[in-house]
């Protein structure tokens, strides 16, 4: 679904990845893990196209077995979100006076769009966007709140994870969307990844907590440190960081 | 940045008056129109109160001593006449101008519902749907026709909301204005379409000064809209309109102004130079007057439509928004004077700046001892697009009985590359994303809006912001 081939980043006059590679195949999950600062949320920004970053190298997307890849760097932020590239942003940002309702409508609307497919009007919207926080078991006080404004840290992840359920990405970059959740808001987020994962969809988590892992399981764990992938295993990987720490590669 | 789309330049042979002003001018203005004595008498007062005023300059605006002498006071296409009873007496080059500005002025393609005065430099061209009016009894024609047919009317009341003494633009707007609209609605009527003034100026270096006057009598409803644009030029060029609106007992007047003038290019040249006083007098009881605005041009706009609430239980509002892109200034705000018992007044004023752009807010609100039970809700809201736009809220708040009630809100926000990303990147492309941030920073104005105004309105914010972001 992704290759990623010699990616260099900087931000600014700064290097943050250096000739990172990495391949991830629809139905996989993988964890990236790493210490503060090792460039993860960077590799994510890259893949997304956050406009301040320089990069350099391939990031080769398809969306779907019968297409061809496509080189993501010439593509606008909002071409890869059409394409199914969705990130849980770390710290979302507060939207005041756009409601959440109409965002999503008009984002899940463009999606339809995109790919041809029929749009939805208010009312069939309402009841899916309902169905979907259902499936969730979150609060419908979601729906017409303000996009973000004055949520709470966890309930603010709660919404990228139902933004995430509306819009039904191919590739999710989860950006430590449990920090800041208590045990329960964890235990209901494995669930929730569980229901959504398909053979068709890769999902890929960074997070500092192994609960989350614990639960949900990853194919595949890679330790980022400095810039590279210093080592890629199994879940059992991610067992070893969390007794030993990063020492051992850096 | 794109196109200013009205900024094309009719040309049409026109009569201009040298540069300058002096009491000759004056006379001269009053002459072509050939106007009553009562009329050059009030002109000419008004000019020499003017010339011992001093030109504002307390507005958080800048720019360059216009000089007076500079200014042609007068053009009018040589085709126009005083008064056309139909369109085939009107320069087709004019027809074409007005509908290329979507202003249709024909019978087989005019906007339903509407009645259009055309203003074109300092003349009315033509007024559509009077017959349709006059059955209700309801005057809509040119100012210069009204002095003319209507003088008991114009004499009982233009001056008594803004004086010539009132400020230093409405005496010279008092002075030297050239046409304008002129409505009233008798008694018990609701005025069967919406009343709409297109202003146009396409003369260079031509000021314009536009006067309007709207009675609506005891019982009465109108729906007033106006629209304004300007071919696009390098040099500044003068805007100083007067609009008065008495509503008599339990009269309701909603105007509303979509402004578009030409707001200078991308590094600051050119541009109108809006300098308008609007005031509305609820004189009667329980009388209603509303002012919404979209100002979305001009390089400096002074403007501050305002209530006189006169009348015991009289209502005024102000919805405003306010958007300023590259180099333009706008102060713009509002007053309500309460005078009489149990009044109330609304302000909501959203401002929108971006670029180099700067935003002031300036209100006044004002409860006098006589007004027992007054109430005021402001909120003033700011929206900043980049790090180098400005916003100022200037509110003054003066109540003198202790039975008044006045809240005031107000709020900043910023947006950010920050959040246009996240909204990008949940697959809305700019406009999309622009657009919903403004619609939902400017929904309580826009739905105020008559609607085709309002679908506009949001279509032209939308399209300036864009070229600001993107």
């Amino acid at each position: 679904m992704i290759q990623i081939e010699n990616l260099f980043v900087k931000a600014g006059e700064r290097s943050i990845l250096k000739d990172l590679n990495l391949q991830i195949n629809p139905g996989e999950v993988h964890s990236i893990m790493g210490p503060n600062g090792s460039g993860k949320s960077t590799l994510f920004k890259a893949v997304i196209g956050h406009p301040e970053l320089s990069v350099s190298g391939k990031i080769l997307y398809r969306n779907s077995a019968d297409q061809q890849y496509e080189n993501l760097l010439n593509k606008s932020p909002v071409d890869r979100a059409l394409e199914g590239i969705f990130m849980a942003f770390q710290h979302p940002v507060e939207v005041p006076g756009v409601n959440n309702f109409n965002f999503l409508h008009t984002s899940f609307n463009a999606v339809c769009k995109h790919h041809g497919s029929a749009e939805m009007d208010e009312k069939e919207f309402l009841k899916f966007a309902e169905s979907k926080l259902d499936l969730l078991g979150l609060d419908k006080k979601f729906l017409y709140h303000p996009l973000n404004e004055g949520l709470s840290g966890g309930e603010k992840k709660k919404n990228e994870l139902f933004q995430m359920a509306v819009l039904s990405p191919t590739l999710s970059l989860l950006d430590e969307l449990d920090s800041g959740l208590d045990i329960d808001s964890i235990k209901m987020l494995a669930e929730s990844l569980k229901k959504m994962k398909n053979k068709q969809n890769a999902i890929v988590l960074i997070t500092h907590y192994h609960r989350l892992l614990a639960e949900v399981k990853p194919d595949y764990v890679h330790v980022l440190v400095d810039g590279h992938i210093k080592e890629t295993g199994d879940y059992s990987l991610a067992l070893q960081v969390d007794q030993t720490g990063y020492d051992k590669w850096m | 940045m794109k196109e200013y789309k009205y900024g094309f330049v009719t040309d049409i042979e026109s009569e201009t008056f040298s540069p300058g002003l002096n009491e000759q001018v004056v006379e001269q203005i009053s002459e072509k129109k050939g106007e009553p004595s009562w009329m050059l008498d009030l002109r000419l007062k008004a000019y020499r109160h003017w010339k011992t005023m001093k030109e504002p300059r307390w507005a958080a605006v800048n720019y360059p001593q216009i000089n007076y002498q500079d200014i042609h006071y007068f053009s009018k296409p040589v085709q126009a006449k005083k008064t056309v009873q139909s369109l085939d007496e009107v320069d087709p080059e004019l027809i074409k101008t007005f509908e290329r500005l979507g202003i249709p002025l024909s019978e087989q393609k005019r906007l339903s519902g509407v009645a259009v005065d055309a203003v074109f430099d300092s003349v009315s061209i033509m007024t559509t749907q009077k017959k349709t009016l006059e059955k209700h009894g309801v005057i809509f024609c040119s100012m210069s026709e009204a002095i003319q047919n209507h003088g008991d009317l114009v004499k009982k009341y233009m001056g008594t909301v803004v004086p010539y003494r009132d400020n230093f633009f409405a005496g010279l707007n008092q002075a030297v204005f050239t046409d304008g609209s002129f409505c009233f609605i008798p008694k018990n009527v609701r005025c069967p379409l919406d009343l709409s003034t297109y202003f146009r100026i396409n003369q260079e270096n031509t000021g314009q000064f536009e006067r309007t006057l709207i009675i609506a009598e005891e019982n009465s409803y109108v729906n007033y809209l106006e629209g304004c644009t300007a071919p696009m030029r390098d040099s500044n060029q003068l805007h100083a309109a007067v609009v008065e609106l008495i509503a008599l007992d339990s009269a309701e007047i909603k105007y509303s102004t979509v402004q578009n003038w030409y707001p200078g290019d991308s590094k600051g040249q050119g541009g109108i130079y809006n300098f308008v006083t609007k005031r509305g007098k609820c004189l009667g009881k329980k009388s209603k007057i509303s002012w919404t605005q979209v100002e979305a041009g001009s390089a400096i706009t002074w403007k501050y439509p305002s209530c006189l609430l006169q009348g015991d239980e009289s209502v005024g509002a102000f919805y405003s928004v306010a958007l300023t892109h590259d180099h333009m200034q706008a102060d713009t705000g509002t007053k309500m004077i309460h005078i009489g018992k149990n009044t109330k007044s609304t302000i909501i004023s959203k401002g929108i700046s971006s670029g180099k752009a700067c935003n002031s807010y300036r209100g006044l609100v004002r409860i006098m001892p006589k007004a027992k039970g007054a109430r005021n809700y402001s909120q003033c809201d700011s929206m900043l697009v980049g790090d180098q736009s400005r916003a100022n809220t200037f509110p003054s708040i003066d109540v003198q009985n202790e039975q008044g009630t006045v809240e005031h809100e107000a709020s900043t926000c910023r947006v950010s590359e920050e959040q246009l990303l996240y909204l990008r990147s949940r697959g809305l492309d700019m406009e999309s994303a622009v657009s919903l941030l403004v619609n939902g920073f400017c929904k309580e104005v826009f739905k105020r809006l008559p609607l085709e105004f309002s679908v506009e309105a949001v279509k032209l914010i939308e399209m300036k912001l864009e070229n600001s972001i993107g």
